[in-house]
């Protein structure tokens, strides 16, 4: 704080004396800047970003993914799989206990389990393997399978939205189709709701009676150790405002500032800038299908051939230093990142993509294509699509709109003339693109599909298969076959991956690389 | 007296039913879906039209206009869509900053846009004159974030005197509340100060020519005297009225205001409402909003009367 900082407060603060008070405190506090502001508190009922990042505060979770992207036993202590393979026995870590005190038991975690899978796609596919799920005492449970599955871990150390947080029985028990209305947990931090200032400023504390793994942390596995007294999340919706109050020491972290302002933050020495999500982000361009042409896989095909990713990557990302070209679906650099299927596509070869409009007899029909305007990661987006594809001979009528517009807008499955779409551009978090059971845009389960609706028994075959291969060299062969068939049948088109780094105080230390923003084993010096 | 401002607060329910009407249609019928956005990227259809019929959104619209209107008149602007609070509570928490930051605002514009209005006209054709013209013009022509960020390059980033964001309540410290608001009232009041300060010169000049303003000055009465008590004390019908108006707009200004400063006020409450298509937030937002404006009005029009016997109602 400047003298003349101190000056002006010390004038108001005489101003005032007879009513003057602080809320003196010698905790340490981390100050930290959220991507956008909390408004549900239930990471089950929702799958947006900001809740799962709650939930990681508040909440535990059986498994975990490590660095190397890899599950790991997080609130188990011991697992094993029968002989048969269709039954995992699993016993809780010793020392366990909610935010009341009350020690976590298997009572707590099988309904978790089943409100989790009665709301997570992924929790649903596993639980299509699933005979039963039954407590031994009060810290092991079974989980009978009808069929061998590899399903199981994946599912359950999954680390992105929906992630199997554990909650007290009496919470999961309720409808999983409405919110939860109590919070309590047994992870690192306390959600101190009585501070919760809707709209300005979220309130945790360190939970004392959290035992965490004795291995170091990794990914969202591994020691959960909390090393300051109190994390106070402050949505900043100006992201120039967000990196003003940087500057001046009034936060601690963004979780995100925008590319183009990490050359302002650059420059000041004070602060660095840190890749905590080093799998990164994936730019996708959603079909539906619904609809003519992109009723037809080879107008489809014809998108793929006309775009490349390094334009939409150089107009949205901007530095090289953010992202990275990969044709794989499942994110290259994880165990199932491969490019097979899409070696001749996305790069921008508008003779083929020509041909493939010749040869499905393309009537001109224009592309309605939805662009996000106030989403600033998506904006560019839309607008090199329609160039790349005006350039392959496709008609767009490219409509701007804002990001929940869209959001109304693609859950609907009328014509595009009559208030529907045609496509649209969104990003995933790496974390949910992991494999094709997790990632969502590849179920092609025509009415269950997500928006975009693809239907077709082939990938869908492949995606089952996956599902029930416990062999990970047998999983990755299944995988190259889904790319394969999806470069056939297109659902979406992959435009590359980058990476959002944070932007951190050099007083704070320690921050843990993972799929989302995690704060535990932060220091501040 | 009495019986005229209960004919205005009478007039007051006619406006006020139309803002209703209008801003509940408005927002039915734009292509929003709060259910789709609650629901998130991996809802069903099924899931999706679940959350549309708790939310009460299946219901015909006018159904749900009688329900909502229905409870609003028993004092229940119902439950925001996404914090799970009653509507009346939310603005509960949120009327502090605004009042907060409104007040500090009207309090520096009159305190400097009116002097400086008084002094520009009694320095009539001189650089003060000008001075104060041009600053007027400079004023009301940069756009309320362009003067935030200015302000907050100059006096949080590179000077560190003031926060560049946040809010402190009364209650946690008078000196953090007061040091918090300076740089976001100083934002809002730039514009105000330049107009009033404008009108003021304007209304000051045209009694300065009266014959009353000679006479006090014939009379050997000091130049301040007669600026204030009789040059001001005249101009103030038309000067009270902009101050007025002044008031009423401050609430556009107040929503831009506090999300560049982030200050979980009403104004802050509203862009995160409308963004996130929190139908029962806006519309109990957009309701108080006009109620606040009908209300600046009558009080303008009441004061009138104390600072002109001749005005009688």
């Amino acid at each position: 704080m400047s003298t003349m900082r101190r000056t002006l407060t010390a004038v108001a603060v005489a101003a005032a004396v007879p009513f003057f008070m602080t809320e003196a405190s010698a905790q340490k506090s981390l100050r930290f800047v959220p991507h956008s502001d909390l408004k549900i508190l239930d990471p089950i009922w929702t799958t947006a970003y900001i809740v799962r990042n709650h939930g990681y505060m508040v909440y535990d979770t059986l498994f975990g993914m490590d660095d190397k992207g890899e599950i790991k036993p997080q609130m188990v202590d011991s697992y094993k799989l029968s002989d048969d393979k269709l039954t995992w026995t699993m016993t809780l870590r010793d020392g366990l206990a909610w935010h009341d005190g009350q020690p976590v038991t298997t009572a707590d975690v099988i309904p978790s389990i089943k409100r989790w899978a009665a709301k997570d796609s992924m929790g649903q596919k596993m639980m299509s393997f699933v005979a039963s799920i039954e407590a031994k005492d009060a810290k092991t449970f079974e989980i009978k399978l009808k069929e061998p599955t590899g399903l199981v871990l994946l599912a359950l150390g999954k680390p992105s939205s929906n992630v199997p947080f554990m909650m007290p029985k009496r919470v999961a028990e309720g409808d999983p189709n409405k919110q939860i209305e109590e919070f309590t947990g047994s992870g690192p931090f306390v959600f101190k709701r009585d501070e919760w200032v809707p709209g300005s400023k979220i309130v945790y504390v360190k939970f004392a009676g959290y035992k965490p793994r004795s291995e170091p942390p990794s990914g969202t596995t591994g020691g959960k150790v909390v090393k300051v007294d109190r994390v106070e999340w402050l949505p900043i919706r100006d992201h120039q405002q967000a990196v003003n109050a940087l500057l001046a020491g009034e936060v601690d972290y963004i979780e995100a500032p925008p590319h183009d302002l990490h050359p302002l933050i650059k420059k000041s020495k004070d602060i660095y800038m840190f890749n905590w999500n080093p799998l990164g982000s994936q730019y996708t361009f959603r079909f539906n299908v619904l609809h003519k042409p992109f009723d037809n896989p080879k107008v489809r095909q014809a998108v793929l051939h006309a775009f490349n990713q390094e334009d939409f990557l150089k107009a949205t990302v901007g530095s090289e230093e953010y992202y990275k070209v990969c044709k794989g679906l499942f994110v290259c650099g994880t165990p199932f990142g491969t490019e097979v299927g899409f070696e001749d596509m996305l790069e921008s070869n508008f003779k083929k993509a020509r041909e493939l409009l010749t040869e499905a007899k393309y009537d001109g029909t224009p592309i309605v294509l939805m662009q996000s305007t106030d989403n600033q990661s998506l904006t560019n987006l839309a607008p090199v699509a329609k160039s790349l594809m005006e350039r392959a001979g496709f008609k767009v009528d490219m409509q701007s709109m804002d990001w929940q517009t869209v959001v109304a807008r693609r859950v609907k499955k009328d014509p595009p003339a009559a208030g529907g779409w045609h496509a649209f551009l969104t990003s995933w978090v790496a974390g949910d693109l992991l494999n094709p059971v997790m990632a969502g845009f590849v179920n092609a389960a025509c009415d269950k599909a997500m928006f975009g609706w693809p239907c077709d028994e082939q990938i869908e075959k492949l995606r089952d298969d996956f599902a029930k291969e416990v062999d990970p060299a047998k999983q990755k062969a299944i995988v190259e076959a889904i790319q394969k068939r999806v470069a056939e049948y297109p659902t979406h088109a992959h435009l590359g991956q980058f990476y959002n780094h944070g932007a951190l105080r050099n007083n704070v230390k320690g921050v843990v690389p993972a799929p989302a923003p995690v704060l535990w084993n932060i220091t501040i010096e | 007296m009495g019986g005229y401002i209960l004919r205005r607060v009478l007039s007051t329910l006619p406006v006020l039913a139309i803002v209703a009407v209008l801003v509940f249609l408005m927002l039915r019928l734009t292509p929003s879906d709060p259910a789709a956005i609650i629901a998130g990227d991996y809802a069903s259809s099924e899931q999706i039209e679940g959350i549309r019929e708790r939310l009460g959104l299946n219901e015909p619209i006018l159904k749900q206009f009688i329900i909502w209107i229905g409870g609003v008149l028993q004092g229940d602007f119902g439950e925001s869509f996404f914090y799970k609070k009653q509507v009346a509570e939310l603005i509960g928490e949120r009327l502090e900053p605004t009042l907060s930051l409104s007040l500090i605002t009207i309090l520096l514009v009159v305190l400097i846009a009116v002097p400086l209005g008084v002094i520009a006209a009694h320095n009539h054709g001189t650089w003060i004159d000008r001075f104060v013209m041009g600053f007027s013009v400079l004023g009301f022509s940069i756009p309320v974030f362009v003067v935030g960020y200015i302000l907050i390059y100059i006096f949080a980033v590179t000077l560190d005197w003031l926060p560049v964001q946040g809010y402190q309540r009364i209650r946690d410290g008078v000196g953090g509340w007061l040091l918090r608001l300076v740089l976001p009232a100083m934002t809002l009041s730039v514009v105000f100060i330049a107009f009033i300060a404008r009108m003021t010169r304007t209304s000051v000049l045209e009694v300065l020519n009266e014959d009353y303003i000679r006479t006090a000055r014939a009379k050997g009465q000091t130049e301040i005297k007669v600026l204030v008590r009789h040059a001001l004390a005249n101009a103030a019908v038309p000067i009270l009225t902009i101050i007025g108006l002044t008031v009423a707009i401050l609430i556009g200004g107040v929503v831009v205001t506090e999300s560049v400063y982030t200050l979980p006020g009403l104004g802050l409450l509203t862009v995160d409402a409308v963004l996130a298509r929190d139908y029962p937030t806006i519309q109990a937002v957009i309701l108080l909003f006009s109620f606040a404006y009908v209300l600046i009005n009558l009080l303008v029009d009441v004061a009138y009367t104390f600072l002109d016997p001749r005005i009688r109602y």
